[in-house]
């Protein structure tokens, strides 16, 4: 129960445990929590910043998939559009080389027809001379009557 | 320790084991004459009163800085290993202790001085590791010191006023430094000679009253400590004496109460000498 000098070494223990803990204790268990708590605020933040991407990621997708299939919808409607006016473009062509063909053929015939007109003419005049030979049983002066006969021939 | 009287035997253990110098041609308790001044162990009670102030309690001593050790040597393998990812038990239990004090520092003081904290965590830890001595029951420590050839041995700090006032001592200090400090010597002295009445002509009276305000606050913290600590430790000496059969009807519900008492006056102490240094860092 005696004051002594016991007040004084039990003042320096303390001053010196103090010291010890303001310089080596205190601080780096602080700094471990305060790292650890800015760590998990951090990741907090993160997986709030994460959710709310994935919304938005999936919005997106959705936009994506509806352009998508309006944009393959179009390209089929061209496409049997697009079908659609080949076969009539072909039916019309088929049309066209038809009557072309056929023009073709009527041009051919009405030549050919033609031909054979002179060809007969020319036989014709041959033929109207020699029976004007065998009835006159003279000879005809092919070149003296030619020009009446060519003008015969004209008109036939 | 039969042959003792129940007297002889609470004495016994409310005596510190006191090294001190004996002045010359005194007389010790066997008969002998001290020739010169000697420093040397007291044999008795009255041998150690008669050191007077050059004496040094070696139980007090030792056992407070040995708890001092266990405190800083387990905060320090803490502080050491922290981590920030998931921590371990004991790291755990080191932040929550920590985090206990952050709170009550944030709320009692006001000013900002990164010392406050950790010395209200070495003030906290140390006093209740101090305390929690008083758990052991009285005789074991006592007994082994007994047996190896030491009179007397009295384990809690806390019990002996010197380890009290000793850290009381260290506040107050503190106390008048930041009232130095932060105030400065005018701002100090006036707000000593002018509260809590303003006017010059109760100055004198303003002094008086604002110095004692000032001195009774370390007394105030190491008697309430003090006091607690040993009227519990006089109270489980008592229980001690009782039949050996009954003992433990009287001692397990009184020693379960002094956990609580244990860790309140720790608390107690810490928060004062926070809200005193509180209130020396206002500067008005």
């Amino acid at each position: 129960m005696n004051i002594n000098l016991t007040l004084i070494g039990q003042s320096i223990a303390f001053a010196i445990f103090v010291w010890f803990c303001v310089k080596y204790v205190w601080p780096p268990i602080t700094e471990a929590m305060a790292a650890r708590q800015k760590k998990i605020a951090d990741g907090l933040s993160a997986a709030d910043r994460a959710s709310l991407d994935l919304e938005l990621a999936q919005e997106k997708a959705s936009k994506e998939l509806q352009k998508a299939k309006e944009e393959s919808a179009a390209l089929i409607d061209q496409a049997n559009k697009r079908a659609a006016q080949i076969v009539e473009a072909s039916k019309d062509d088929a049309r066209k080389e038809g009557e072309k063909i056929i023009e073709q053929a009527k041009a051919e015939i009405q030549q050919e027809r033609v031909q054979a007109r002179e060809a007969l003419r020319a036989e014709v005049a041959v033929i109207a001379i020699a029976g004007a030979e065998k009835i006159l049983e003279s000879s005809v002066d092919a070149k003296a009557h030619s020009e009446m006969l060519d003008k015969l021939a004209a008109e036939l | 320790m039969a042959a003792e009287t129940p007297v002889e035997y609470i004495k016994h253990h409310l005596q510190n084991l006191t090294y001190g110098k004996l002045p010359a041609g005194y007389e010790r308790a066997d008969g002998t004459v001290v020739e010169e001044a000697t420093w040397t162990m007291a044999r008795t009670g009255q041998e150690a009163m008669d050191m007077g102030f050059m004496a040094v309690h070696v139980d007090t001593m030792g056992w407070s800085i040995a708890m001092g050790l266990l405190f800083l040597g387990l905060f320090r393998f803490v502080a050491k290993k922290a981590t920030t990812d998931t921590p371990s038990g004991l790291q755990n239990f080191v932040e929550m202790t920590i985090e206990f004090i952050q709170n009550v520092v944030r709320d009692v003081f006001h000013g900002k001085n990164p010392i406050i904290a950790p010395l209200a965590l070495t003030m906290f830890v140390w006093i209740f590791l101090m305390n929690s001595l008083k758990l052991i029951p009285v005789d074991y420590i006592p007994s082994i010191a007994h047996a190896m050839g030491l009179e007397y041995f009295k384990i809690v700090p806390t019990t002996d006023p010197n380890g009290t006032f000793g850290i009381a001592l260290g506040v107050f200090l503190l106390i008048l430094f930041y009232s130095f400090k932060v105030k400065g010597p005018v701002g100090f002295a006036k707000e000593l000679s002018f509260t809590p009445f303003n006017h010059w002509s109760l100055v004198p009276f303003n002094l008086i009253l604002e110095i004692l305000a000032l001195i009774i606050k370390p007394i105030s913290l190491a008697l309430r400590l003090f006091g607690n600590m040993y009227a519990g430790e006089v109270v489980f000496i008592l229980i001690a004496l009782l039949p050996l059969w009954i003992q433990w009807t009287l001692n397990v519900p009184w020693a379960i109460f002094h956990i609580l008492v244990v860790t309140l006056q720790a608390f107690i102490f810490t928060t004062l000498a926070v809200v005193y240094l509180s209130a020396a860092h206002e500067d008005h």
